[in-house]
Parts: structure tokens; sequence; C-alpha cells
């Protein structure tokens, strides 16, 4: 009872604190965006650059932001390297270092709104055309339930079953006919395990946060959740018989068919690279991961191939985005909108995009769900149409079958409950004795406790 | 009176001002070590303290929310689990750490030759930055292609999951903070071992004693201080252990989550809440003051 009176004291006095500085600085609900110098000289700091190592993308981001300097003398792009790195974030941020606008996961927005660690802009996307066709499910991920936006997504990839399409032919399974169904995977990573002992047959994450991502795609395929809003409020949903079967396939495919090698703790590069030596048969992933494993194994886009999710009641939708700096002022976030409705945001843009990236012969047309609505979608598909330079019809599985597969974005604060779910993960996968029922029980208490600090 | 009163603080003045002036140079290159001091150990203490007591997202200003972070890690599942961990970790690093050393110690102690060899070779591993340590070892535990489950094969005994099994996991990362941590006990206890005069033995062995009774009637006794304060240092450094869970098992793992794992799960990836980071900081250092107090008690009383 006290806590619980001295939470609403603290509530309290927050609002009156809150109340008192709106009412010191004067009233800020009002329709329109706060005036700003149009002309006033502004530096933007952006993450995002690639790194050294990537020297053609690098080169790429840095004659767009010369161009965008060009077209807006005023503004300085002070472009870093870097995405979002959770485990910097907070030091960042305390330390006045955190850029004006920043790379962010769909897994992020949610929690840094909660925290107030960003700003609302809102009030500006009137002035920036192009924010208006951005799909709204995806707008909604940046947005808090009172309709405010924080920041604007800039790309979104649903999940699929890569495999490598060699060694379904050399198990004699059919490369043109990836498994639909979980138990026809266990049937084709019995079938590639068999080819002989440095063989994989499927393999799964359970590390730094990966495991319980995968456990969430795995459940949304059985028509699953991990989280339900009941009148309100959030409360784990995966302790039950669809949560019981990812864990006991995973169990069995490792312990009993012994077709997941005994490498585990695998973290988001290890499947990447294992996929690229040539030795896995399948697993879980984003249709990017391809180019990836070409571009950093040497291999080559006619090895693999990509199907649907298995049994496809719905499948994970992720991506990224950019948002602002909750200490942006006006004139920076008006300059960090025309930017990312130069670059990542722009439909006028995507043509050009992609003639660039097929020049450098990098892949055009790896099916991925659009970022537009309207008149920008069917921009974006002709110019994929036009394009394209991939062997489309070894993601004709997946593209066929992902028009009917319903995306289903990830959970709140979705960083903290994939941290909690890669103990079942690394459990069944590490402990042939582990006890499924406990594991998910105990998960689930541990994400309710998360859940109930969402609003 | 009046007049009285006033010299007697005029002569107060001068003392003081005098005992100032003279101790003037030494003040001043104090100085320097109190700023860093109070900068980079007792500020950060205090701030920890305080945070530990406030909601903070650094935008804007903090605020107290009393013993809410304290509640909200007693709450966590993983909280008893952790310094259970801890406590196991401590208790098997103390085995393997706290006697491998010393017999180590004793036995180059009694070599006649390679003795400067084998003191530099236990030495090694201690010049090896940890986490290059640590990934080594990552290697030697990989359960398919790792050197440990390579050399099993080859003498036909069966393989072990090492970090990746609950069974061997905690075992796996004493092994691994010991060879990395027994260089610096082992030539400690060399030190010590070597400042034994040796009258004693001689007397002893005089006396008819075995190599056994000289061990355990003269060498143990002389050494008991040093064990004393090593045991001490070695469960303060083992209690704070971090880089081989982080690296070894991942920050998820039930079975090798410690103490210092949980702080930096709280502060930068599961809850991203550095005020449930700094109360655990304030129950950890609680307890490492209780040692750090009885080293301090034990090394003054040896003074």
């Amino acid at each position: 009872m006290n806590r619980s009176r001295l939470r609403s004291a603290v509530g309290l006095l927050l609002v009156a604190g809150v109340a008192l500085s709106a009412a010191a600085c004067g009233s800020d609900d009002g329709g329109e965006a706060p005036a700003s110098d149009p002309n006033a000289k502004v530096t933007l700091v952006i993450n995002g650059l690639p790194p050294d190592t990537e020297a053609v993308n690098r080169k790429h981001f840095l004659d767009n932001v010369a161009e965008f300097e060009k077209l807006n003398p005023n503004i300085d792009v002070d472009a870093k390297e870097g995405k979002m790195d959770p485990q910097t974030f907070q030091s960042k941020l305390a330390g006045g270092q955190l850029e004006d606008v920043f790379y962010v996961y769909f897994t992020d927005p949610a929690s840094l709104i909660a925290k107030r660690q960003v700003a609302d802009i809102s009030k500006y996307l009137d002035e920036f055309a192009p924010t208006k066709e951005l799909r709204p499910d995806l707008m909604k991920i940046f947005s808090d339930d009172s309709g405010k936006v924080y920041g604007l997504p800039a790309k979104n990839y649903s999940l699929g079953l890569l495999y490598n399409r060699e060694l379904f032919e050399k198990a004699k399974l059919d490369p043109n006919n990836p498994p639909k169904t979980w138990e026809e995977v266990r049937t084709a990573a019995k079938a590639i395990a068999g080819l002989g002992k440095d063989y994989v047959g499927y393999g799964d994450y359970s590390k730094n946060n990966t495991g319980g991502w995968h456990f969430t795609a795995e459940m949304y395929s059985l028509g699953g959740d991990i989280a339900v809003n009941e009148g309100g409020t959030w409360k784990a949903a995966f302790n039950n018989d669809q949560g019981k079967q990812v864990l006991q396939q995973l169990k069995d495919m490792r312990w009993t068919d012994n077709s997941m090698g005994q490498r585990q703790l695998l973290e988001w590069a290890d499947l990447l690279q294992m996929m690229g030596s040539g030795k896995l048969g399948m697993y879980v992933a984003a249709p990017d991961n391809i180019e990836t494993i070409v571009n950093q194994f040497k291999g080559d886009f006619n090895k693999y191939g990509l199907g649907p999710i298995p049994n496809g009641t719905a499948t994970l939708a992720g991506g990224e985005g950019y948002m602002f700096n909750a200490k942006a002022t006006p004139e920076k976030i008006r300059a960090g909108l025309k930017w990312l409705t130069y670059w990542w945001n722009n439909p006028d843009r995507i043509e050009a995009e992609y003639q660039w990236a097929a020049e450098q012969k990098t892949p055009v047309g790896l099916p991925e769900p659009a970022l537009w609505t309207g008149e920008a979608k069917n921009k974006q598909q002709a110019a994929i149409d036009k394009l394209k330079n991939l062997p489309v019809e070894n993601y004709k599985p997946f593209a066929d079958a992902t028009a009917n597969i319903p995306l289903k974005v990830e959970p709140p604060n979705a960083q903290q409950i994939y941290a909690v779910l890669d103990v079942p993960m690394q459990k069944v996968l590490t402990d042939k004795n582990a006890d499924i029922a406990k594991l998910l029980s105990d998960a689930e208490t541990q994400v309710n406790s998360i859940l109930a600090s969402v609003k | 009176m009046a007049v009285a009163t006033a010299g007697r603080r005029t002569a107060f003045r001068s003392r003081l001002g005098r005992k100032i002036q003279d101790n003037l140079m030494a003040y001043a290159f104090m100085a320097g070590g109190i700023a860093c001091f109070a900068l980079f150990s007792w500020y950060p203490l205090v701030r920890g303290v305080i945070l530990s007591f406030q909601q903070i997202n650094f935008v804007t200003d903090p605020y107290w929310v009393g013993a809410e972070n304290f509640t909200a890690i007693f709450d966590d599942p993983l909280f008893f689990t952790a310094w259970k961990n801890t406590l196991v970790f401590t208790g098997l690093a103390l085995i393997f750490g706290f006697f491998v050393p010393l017999a180590l110690s004793i036995l180059i102690n009694e070599m006649r030759h390679l003795k400067g060899f084998f003191r530099v070779a236990v030495y090694l591993p201690v010049m090896l930055p940890p986490i290059v340590g640590v990934l080594l070892f990552r290697y030697f535990y990989d359960p398919g292609f790792g050197l440990f489950n390579t050399i099993l094969r080859g003498v036909g005994l069966p393989e072990s999951q090492w970090t990746q099994s609950s069974s061997t996991a905690m075992i796996s990362l004493v092994l691994v903070s010991t060879w990395a941590n027994l260089g610096g006990a082992t030539l400690m206890y060399l030190a010590a071992l070597q400042s034994i005069p040796g009258d004693l033995y001689e007397a002893a062995e005089l006396d008819g004693a075995s190599a056994w009774r000289r061990l355990r009637h003269v060498t143990l006794p002389q050494l008991r201080f040093i064990m004393l304060v090593l045991l001490l240092l070695q469960i303060i450094a083992t209690m704070q252990v971090f880089i081989e869970p982080y690296q070894l098992t991942g920050t998820s793992n039930p079975d090798t989550v410690t103490v210092m794992v949980l702080i930096y799960r709280y502060a930068f990836t599961v809850n991203q809440d550095f005020g449930m980071a700094a109360a655990m900081s304030v129950l950890l250092f609680v307890v490492l003051a209780i040692f750090s107090a009885i080293y301090l008690r034990v090394t003054r009383d040896r003074d």
C-alpha cells in the first residue's frame, strides 16, 4: 500500500512539475510546430554512415550527404558511423554524445518513447509530404498511444526460411519446394544432417537476444503470440501449447534427431557464417541475409533459396528507422526530416537507388515487404521490376506465400523480452533434460514483470 | 578578559598558519591525489548510492523513487540465482585458485633447474589481456572443433559440452579464471617462500623432519599471513567476475549469470535502468566492503 501511495505521490509530483514547467514555458499544445529560422545555420549530427570496410557504400552515403548539403546550404551534416547499440545508447545520451537523428531497430522505439528519451516530431510531419505515404502500421511503431510520432521507418523485412539449394539436392530434397511446415523442416533437417558429421540440418539462435527474437518468430508462425493486450494491460502469452511446441520441436531436432549440430549459443553472425561455409541446411532469416552471406563469404546468389516461414500462420516483421534526440531544437528536427525525406524516405529516389545498386552488382529484387502505400508503393514495385538482377525464381516460394501470410510486429519492449526468451532457447539446445514447462513458466513471470512497465 | 581571549586567538591563528606554512608543500603534493580519488572514486561512489534511489532517463532531471529500485531487483527471479552463482563461482575459484598457486609455488621453489623459466611461464597468462585469454578458451571449449574435445576424442575419452551444458558451464568458467589469474598469486607465494629463513628448515632437518612435516610445520605456518591476505583478495576479486560469463555463456544464461552480469543486464541490455543497476551495485558494494574491512583489519594487525 505504501509503495503504491509513494508511486502515486511521485506521479502526482511529476504531473504537477510537468504542468508547472509547461505553464512556465507557455502552452505547447497548439497544432503548429514551433517556428524556426529557415536560413539559420544548422549542424545536423546523424549516424548510419557505413564503415571504411564498406568503401563503396560509404562513398555513396557521403556523396549523398554532399549533394544534400548543396541543396540545403544552411545545413551541415556531420555523419557518424554506427547504428543502434543498446549497450552504449544510455552512455551516449548521458554524455551528450547522442546524434540528433539516430538509427533504431523496430524493437527500440517503444521503450525510448516510454522513457521520454526521444523528441516528438508529429507537428513537423505536415511540412514533409513523403511521410504521409509511409505505411500506417509501420508509423505506428514510431508512435505512442495518443498518436504522437517520434521517428520514421526506413526499411522493413519479414522472416522466411533461408536454405542451401545445393545441400537440398545432395540430400535428395526438392530445392524448388522448401519445407512448408515445421514437421517438414524436421524431416529435411534430418536428411541434411545425414550427409555427414559436419553437416547441420537446421540452425537456430540462443544468445544476445537473438534466441528470443527467433522464438517469437516461431510462435507467430504457429499462430501464437508473445504478449497480448487485455483491457489495456499487457500480459505474456507464450506459456501455452504453441510455446511448448516451438521448444519441443527444437529439443527433438537437437537431441533426438541430432540435426542441429553440437555447437550452440549462436548469435546473429554465426548462422550467416555457417550458411556461408556451405554446411548449414536451413535457418529462419530475413531476405537481406542472402546479400550479407554472398558478400562476406564470396558466395553465389544461385546457391540460396528462400521459402516462407514454416506453418505460415503469421510471420514476424521487423525493420529499422530513425528517431530524434529529445534535446533536438526545432531547427535540427526540420533539418533531420529534410535529410530523411531526401535520403531514406524519398519515393522519387527509389529508382535512382536501385539503379545505383544494380550498377554496383548488389542485389535488387530481394523480396521485401513494402515501406510505402499508394503511389509511392507502385513506384517502388515498378523500379524493382525494371532493375531486378537476382535469380528471383529462387525466392519465388517466399514471394508467392508471403502475400498471404499476415505480418506481425514485434512485442512491446521487445529487446527486454527477447533477453528473457533467450533462456528457454538456450536450455533446450544445451540441456537434453531441459524442463520445457518450467522454462516457459519462469520466462512468463519475468516477461510479465517487464510488461507491467508498458503503458 | 577580552584582551586575553583575543591574544589566545591570535596565538592559535599564528600557530595554525605556521603549521600550514610548514606543510604547504605536503598539502600541495597531496592535493593531486585527493582530487583524483575524489573525482574518480568517492564521487562515483556517492553518486552510485544516490542513483540507487532515483529514476533517471538522462534527458529530464532524475527523481526520487524511494526503495523502488531495490524492491524491483528483489522481485527479479534472477536476483537470487545471480548471488548463488556468484558464491558458487567464488567457492570453486577459491578451491582451484587458492590451492593450485600454493602447490605450484612450493613446487617451483623446490626446483633446482629451470626455476626462472617456470616462474615466467606461470606468470605469462597474467600478461595476456583478459579478453584475449577468454576468447582463446572460447575456441578451446567449442564442442565441435575445439581443442579440448579434439584431445578427448584423440585419446578415446567421451567429449564434453563445456560451456554449453548446465552441468559443466560454471566449472568451465572457473578453469579459465584460474588459468588467467594464478600467475600473480603464485609469484606472491614464491616471494613469501623465499623469505622463510633457511635455518628453520635446517633445524627441522636436523630434528629428522620429513619433507611433508617440513611443509606442514615450517612452510605453511610461515605462509599463514600471506595465505589469509590472498584468500581475502581473491574473494573480493572473484565476486566481481564478469568477462568470463559475459564472453563465454552470454548475459541471459541462468546457469552462469553472476551479480556483475546482472548489473550489466540492468544497465545496458534488458532493463536499461541505471537505478536498478546502481541498487544492485550498492548491495555488492556492501558485501565486498565487509571483506575489505576484514582485509584491512588483518593487514593492520600485522603492521
